[in-house]
């Protein structure tokens, strides 16, 4: 799978026990420099936990290892030391935006800055002029930077989700982790969205893993498919290769819940 | 799509209302009873027998009501100075009180600290909170001397533990998710505090503080009483001397600048929240 450069993200025997439930059990995959990849399943496959394994926001069971650019950040059951590096790297958008709501969405952008600027700056807020124009260029190429001085939470969800894809480019991240991003939008800006990562990873060259609950956007939007039924890997391979005998294997015989628009 | 409340297709009988519990019954009436049991003991040790006093003592009432009616006001200077002197111990113990609440506060959030941080940081909190402001004072005035500074700091303590314990609770009902996202750039955890954390309890926070604020100009007047300083020491004194006219002028002039510091604070929280 990984073609030339080093991995985004390697995962090796992964798994995560809550209480009885194994949200992953076993999962081992890697996703390499330049893919777009679809991560699908239905709800509690464990999609969303493999995302959030990768960029450290929960620790994963002890035996299971996660590499990010090749740092290893995941091992025996514990985040470690390199994880603020690897998370730096790896731009995290959330299906529920997750900008600070009473800070404007241009301070929320500039957030992306924290991981790279000596710590009394960036506690402070003191931003130098090179990040902060970086800030306005970003929202500017995806399109909100109007409303740079107005609070996120004024902002609707469309505009809010572009800004937090922003903050990820304020961040230098060389891939995005998105999980459910456009969940909690209308149609039309849940298609920006999703052309927006595209175009960051087609003419930018980002990596980019999207967990989707809409299959019809995997295909549409993703080269590589990988499809998760109770915390395991079921499918793995191009988009192409998702026909109805295989959505009812992953989702069973609901599956047409599964698209976005009615199934052609 | 419309149905019928109660469907005749329906080959599952409805379910009964819920009905209370004997069990749920006998804990209310035990409670209940229990404090009225409490009220009934306690008459006795609080000589609510002699309340008819206040209308048998008619005379000396009557006496303390005339002059409490006809103020004197020939020291209205020195009184409008000394609750300019609460004011300013009110706001300086409030200030003190924010600048280690703050810290303790975020220490005894359980979402943002370890356990073992949060545990020890609640007992100080607690401990802080349970000795009354005016015990405080008088531990103050032994250690700093009769003065404003034992109740600016009677006060800074005091107020430290409650307004700790207000920030903590206002940090742990945060949504994480902003935090998580700060988290997800990269930043270190100081960062996730300060840009996650802050801007989600700051109104609340200062709505707090200026409540706070508000009340301490009161505690403050009281803590007079005990030497601390401010308008309290000199309405001690004239009580003493059975100069209940000056006491009028005094306790006019406290009524209304606390009135005024509350309806200025209030006015600011409304508009913060």
């Amino acid at each position: 799978m990984s073609s030339s450069n080093i991995a985004v993200a390697s995962v090796r025997g992964v798994s995560k026990t809550y209480g009885a439930r194994k949200a992953l059990d076993g999962v081992s995959v890697e996703v390499g420099a330049g893919e777009m990849v679809a991560l699908i399943g239905p709800s509690g496959s464990g999609k969303s936990t493999l995302l959030r394994s990768i960029t450290g926001l929960h620790p994963i069971d002890p035996g299971g290892t996660i590499t990010v650019f090749g740092d290893v950040v995941q091992q025996n059951g514990r985040v470690t030391g390199a994880v603020r590096r690897a998370r730096g790297r790896l731009g995290m958008i959330f299906q529920q935006f997750n900008l600070v709501g009473r800070l404007s969405l241009f301070s929320n952008v500039m957030l992306g800055a924290l991981g790279r600027l000596p710590a009394w700056r960036g506690f402070f807020g003191l931003w130098p002029k090179a990040d902060r124009e970086m800030a306005m260029a970003a929202l500017h190429r995806v399109g909100v930077s109007e409303y740079a001085p107005q609070r996120a939470n004024t902002l609707s969800g469309g505009q809010q989700q572009r800004g937090a894809i922003a903050r990820a480019l304020v961040q230098g991240a060389q891939a995005i982790l998105a999980d459910e991003p456009v969940a909690s939008l209308d149609p039309v800006s849940a298609r920006k969205v999703m052309e927006l990562l595209v175009e960051l990873n087609k003419r930018d060259g980002l990596g980019v893993i999207v967990t989707l609950h809409q299959v019809d956007y995997a295909i549409r939007y993703c080269d590589r498919v990988i499809a998760l039924q109770k915390g395991k890997i079921v499918y793995d391979g191009p988009a192409t290769g998702l026909d109805t005998q295989r959505l009812i294997e992953i989702y069973g015989p609901e599956y047409e819940d599964a698209f976005w628009e009615a199934k052609a | 799509m419309t149905a019928p409340v109660t469907s005749p297709a329906s080959v599952t009988a409805v379910p009964k209302p819920p009905v209370k519990s004997l069990g749920a019954w006998a804990l209310d009436a035990m409670i209940w009873g229990g404090v009225a049991v409490l009220l009934l003991i306690s008459i006795d040790a609080v000589d609510l027998k002699n309340v008819s006093r206040l209308f048998t003592n008619a005379e000396n009432m009557k006496g303390f009501a005339a002059d409490l009616l006809r103020p004197n006001w020939d020291d209205w200077q020195l009184y409008v100075s000394k609750m300019w002197e609460t004011i300013q111990i009110a706001l300086w113990g409030t200030f003190l009180a924010i600048f280690l609440g703050v810290p303790m506060g975020l220490a005894a959030a359980r979402n943002i600290a370890p356990v073992w941080v949060v545990t020890p940081v609640r007992w100080l909190m607690n401990a802080l909170r349970s000795i009354p402001d005016l015990v405080m004072g008088l531990l103050f005035v032994v250690a700093v001397g009769l003065g404003p500074l034992a109740g600016v700091l009677a006060i800074a303590l005091n107020t430290a533990g409650v307004l700790a314990k207000l920030f903590s609770e206002a940090v742990e009902s945060i949504d994480k998710g902003p935090v998580e996202g700060v988290r997800a750039t990269g930043a270190p955890k100081l960062h996730e505090i300060m840009w996650g954390v802050i801007p989600q309890v700051a109104p609340l926070w200062t709505s707090f503080a200026l409540y706070r604020f508000e009340s301490n100009s009161r505690s403050a007047t009281v803590l007079g009483l005990i030497g601390a300083g401010g308008i309290g020491q000199v309405l001690f004194d004239r009580m003493n001397g059975f100069d209940y006219s000056s006491v009028s002028a005094i306790v006019i002039i406290v009524v209304v600048a606390v009135t005024l510091i509350d309806m200025l604070s209030q006015a600011m929280r409304k508009r913060l929240l």
